[in-house]
């Protein structure tokens, strides 16, 4: 595995993160696909994770739950949005106090792209924090100078973050 | 959710997240950069009530995006580039937790699959 490229945007709050690996991308789709699969990797080891529902459609939810060093569950949900092996996945994550209902609004939307070349699959994922839920569309009057000042933007994090 | 991180911080980045998850939000964080414009010439921009933009600017003070300063008459709005920053940090730790998983993803595409008939 490589990562080959990411990207932090603060305003736009979005994180995306291009890794490529050494399988094809039927192979790469199976760990999301597979909740066996995805448990061994979603958690970090001192938070494994235990998929609980897993149904990849779309509309569908994906539950789990991480289990603490103190035996601590931490329970959260995938709404998921779209869905088209092995291609694409994107969906809602939320937090949950216990395993009752998800009705909390979603922390995080998150994108999944494969894109297979020469028996290699890159990776892109996409995570916006905060999504607002109804898209968005800026202004073509507004993009204008948005792109302006991302620029300023990016001058000041660079003299003010190492 | 980023384990590790305390209730606070975590209630302050979604503080800060839910801040900018609206465009003009973030379109007056872009304009406020050199601190020169007030509520009013902001409200002016916008295809919306003072009240309305007056409002947007409360949520991104409440979130310490942007600080209001007294020049004359005037208010003047400010963005706290210390709190973007924040948010780039943020992202950071996105960042750290998501190269953890794709390095385990390795780790997963590297063995057989558990009960592989091969």
């Amino acid at each position: 595995m490589t990562v080959i490229a990411v990207d932090r945007d603060p305003i736009a709050r979005t994180l995306t993160i291009v890794a490529e690996f050494d399988k094809p991308a039927e192979r790469v789709w199976q760990v999301w696909a597979d909740p066996r699969q995805l448990e061994r990797w979603w958690g970090p080891p001192t938070y494994p994770a235990t998929v609980v529902d897993h149904d990849l459609s779309e509309g569908g939810r994906v539950t789990y739950y991480m289990t603490g060093p103190e035996g601590e569950r931490l329970h959260a949900w995938w709404r998921i949005i779209s869905v088209d092996p092995p291609r694409s996945l994107a969906f809602e994550e939320g937090n949950a106090y216990d395993s009752g209902p998800h009705d909390d609004p979603p922390t995080t939307s998150i994108k999944v792209r494969l894109v297979e070349t020469h028996e290699k699959t890159t990776m892109t994922i996409t995570c916006r924090f905060a999504p607002t839920p109804d898209g968005e569309v800026p202004g073509a009057g507004t993009e204008k100078g948005m792109r302006l000042a991302v620029g300023q933007i990016d001058a000041i994090l660079t003299t003010t973050w190492p | 959710m980023v384990v590790g991180r305390t209730a606070t911080e975590e209630r302050r980045a979604d503080l800060i997240f839910r801040a900018l998850a609206d465009r003009t939000r973030r379109d007056v964080i872009r304009r406020a950069m050199s601190g020169t414009l007030s509520v009013s010439a902001l409200a002016r921009l916008y295809p919306m009530s003072t009240t309305a933009v007056q409002k947007h600017v409360a949520v991104l003070e409440e979130a310490g995006l942007v600080h209001l300063r007294r020049h004359g008459r005037q208010q003047l709005v400010q963005t706290e580039i210390d709190t973007v920053a924040k948010a780039q940090a943020l992202l950071a730790e996105f960042e750290q937790l998501w190269r953890g998983r794709l390095d385990r993803i390795g780790d997963v595409l590297a063995q057989p699959i558990d009960g592989d008939r091969a």
